[in-house]
């Protein structure tokens, strides 16, 4: 019979504290003691705070880590062209690298990758790895993932850290299966631990309703999926001093199982992903022709259109638009909802947004609670007033 | 082929996400009174499983790990028109990170027969990392497909589908055995029936521990997951700043101030 992670030893004297700090509510008092329940998630709050010291944690064996050095980003391309994920990926190794003093790795996957090799050395990457063929011209789930994978094996970092897209999500954990190692997904937040130089990844979970720390203690690398737009992008440095590195391709690594028979570019200009600035709708609009005037004022504002679920539901809109639980998760500068009245669902897709501006006719909209400025007022009123008025600013600029 | 296909479809039951909050005071997750639900990602992973089933016959499984009480989740998924429900459960498994649970999960459904097409939803309404999937492809040695919204055909041991990525959508022809992530766009789950859900109370689910697997158990829950979770806290959201009423120009000026102060114009 194998023993459950976290445990409670005979000494407990049944006080609950530990019930009252589990953030779960994985804690039951059984027989006058603490007893863990099946949703307990191994957090160890409770063996933090046990007064008696009573509930015991399984500790996993030490591996030797000490030997990983190095920070390794994944420069992921779009059309041939860095992806701006990317550049933030290397600005936040470069920051973690100056507490760690290790170097920055950067690998690019692709064909003629020189350009870009060298726009990540003058962003200060210490060394860039390059896999260079025209087969790899296009994201290739097979080769990418194998060719990371064998990188990280020759380079050995102690970090890995790769950007939360549709790539990114893809190949990150075949990368980190193969490994051996963990992988923390979406993180917006990583610090280096000064005691422990563990790299503290910070993600949310539960639709954004908690945020948890996670640390990846006895494997490497550390592995992360980031999400885009969280960091600042690396800057150009003076005299730049990395070398760029051509890795040899095994032929064999080339071969993809899956094979791309077509490919339909995205139409929009804009995806509500990359976007600074997203104008969103939702049923207040009263119509789906209120997509229009949204749309309006996204392309005078050089945003994209954003929606709600239930215009999505309703068929006024493609789904790629949906921001929410369900759909995706935006963090623009500026997030305009339009008689969009802010349930859970749509909140844990933007609240973090840096600044949320809401029109909505009803004043006690769960929207305004959230919002840097709530508008009570007919979006149909105010939005075409509000696109002459920054039509005519710009003019005058 | 000729037998039909077999379908394994992976759930997750969790808690009905959108009624999670953090308590301030205690800090921790108010969970009295929240419903299970399966993952509402799964939904999808259960209805395109059945649908590949109508089309090209075959059996459809659903697959769960977790606590005994998951059975609730497949009994739904049954209740769908799932054939066969199996539930990995096992005090053994638990503290598992998507490493472990992909782990434990590819053994399981080594264990529950021959599979051709592997279903997933694209993540969790609770963990949301959408790893548990690609790993376990990895774990199986079978491709993987992410963000599937349509299988067009399956034919001759193959499979035609398109994925949504980034900057747009891709067709893709994949060999069988393989695993897919589906996105929400792919269909619109079927409600079920009430002779669904008489055919789910009577159904079999099948207890599988790791006695029937045998993994090792450094691979396996606490002791196989990579990584630990050392935090848990409430995010900074925004408070609520200016609520305006006025006149539609009062307020378009509003508007514009707040957007020339962050710059926007």
């Amino acid at each position: 019979m194998s023993e459950a992670p976290v445990y409670v030893i005979d000494s407990c004297t049944g006080c609950q504290i530990c019930v009252s700090v589990c953030p779960f509510g994985a804690i039951e008092k059984r027989n006058g003691k603490a007893y863990i329940t099946e949703a307990c998630k191994v957090c160890g709050q409770c063996v933090d705070a046990c007064p008696v010291n009573a509930i015991m944690m399984l500790e996993t064996e030490v591996a030797e880590t000490s030997t990983s050095k190095g920070i390794m980003v994944f420069a992921e391309l779009n059309q041939g062209e860095l992806h701006k994920v990317s550049y933030e990926l290397l600005g936040k190794a470069l920051e973690l690298a100056a507490q760690l003093v290790e170097p920055v790795y950067a690998v690019i996957i692709g064909s003629d990758l020189e350009k870009s090799a060298e726009e990540l050395i003058n962003r200060g990457a210490d060394k860039v790895f390059i896999y260079d063929h025209k087969d790899l011209k296009q994201f290739r789930d097979d080769p990418y993932s194998d060719l990371l994978t064998h990188c990280c094996r020759e380079e050995e970092p102690s970090i890995c850290l790769i950007g939360a897209t549709s790539i990114g999500r893809s190949m990150g954990p075949r990368v980190a299966a193969k490994l051996h190692t963990g992988l923390t997904a979406d993180c917006t937040s990583l610090e280096i631990d000064p005691e422990t130089d563990l790299l503290q990844q910070t993600r949310p979970a539960y639709g954004g309703n908690i945020m948890a720390t996670i640390i990846t203690p006895n494997s490497r690398p550390q592995m992360a999926t980031v999400r885009y737009k969280m960091f600042p992008e690396a800057k150009k440095v003076e005299k730049p001093t990395g070398v760029i590195i051509k890795k040899p391709i095994d032929k064999s690594r080339l071969t993809d199982r899956i094979k791309v028979v077509g490919f339909e570019e995205a139409t929009e200009q804009i995806s509500i992903s990359d976007a600074d600035i997203i104008v969103a709708g939702g049923l207040g609009m009263g119509e789906p022709e209120g997509f229009k005037l949204m749309e309006e004022l996204a392309s005078t504002l050089g945003g994209a259109v954003g929606a709600s679920r239930p215009t999505v539901d309703e068929g006024w809109i493609d789904y790629r638009h949906q921001v929410g639980l369900s759909g995706r998760t935006v963090r623009p500068q500026v997030y305009m909802a339009c008689g969009i009245s802010g349930a859970v669902q749509h909140q844990a897709g933007m609240k973090t947004s840096d600044i949320i501006i809401s029109i909505n006719k009803d004043p006690e909209a769960p929207i305004f609670k959230i919002s840097s400025l709530g508008v009570v007022g007919d979006l149909y009123e105010v939005i075409p007033r509000l696109i002459k008025k920054i039509k005519e600013h710009k003019k005058g600029a | 082929m000729s037998e039909g296909l077999n379908i394994v479809v992976c759930i997750k039951q969790v808690p009905e996400t959108t009624e999670v909050e953090f308590d301030e005071e205690t800090g921790r997750l108010k969970r009295e009174g929240v419903a299970a639900v399966i993952n509402p990602f799964d939904e999808y992973a259960i209805e395109e499983g059945l649908k590949i089933k109508e089309a090209y016959g075959g059996i459809v499984k659903v697959v769960t790990m977790g606590p005994p009480w998951a059975a609730d989740a497949l009994r739904d998924a049954i209740a769908m028109g799932a054939d066969e429900g199996y539930l990995a459960t096992d005090i053994a498994f638990a503290g598992a990170d998507t490493w472990a649970t992909s782990l434990t999960l590819a053994k399981v459904i080594k264990n529950v027969g021959d599979f051709d097409i592997i279903i997933c939803g694209l993540k969790t309404t609770d963990g949301d990392t959408g790893q548990t999937g690609p790993e376990m492809a990895e774990h199986l040695g079978i491709p993987h497909i992410c963000y599937v919204n349509n299988v067009s055909e399956i034919k001759d041991d193959k499979i035609t589908l398109k994925r949504i990525m980034d900057d747009g959508v891709e067709t893709l022809e994949a060999p069988l055995p393989l695993l897919l992530s589906v996105s929400k766009d792919i269909n619109q789950p079927r409600l079920a029936t009430l002779r669904g859900r008489l055919k789910a109370k009577k159904a079999e689910i099948k207890e599988i521990t790791n006695k029937d697997l045998g993994i090792d158990p450094k691979e396996i829950g606490l002791d196989g997951s990579f990584t630990r979770v050392v935090k848990i806290f409430e995010p900074t959201t925004h408070e609520a700043g200016e609520v305006v009423k006025g006149t539609s120009d009062e307020l378009v000026d509003a508007i514009f101030k707040k957007l020339q102060e962050c710059k926007v114009i």
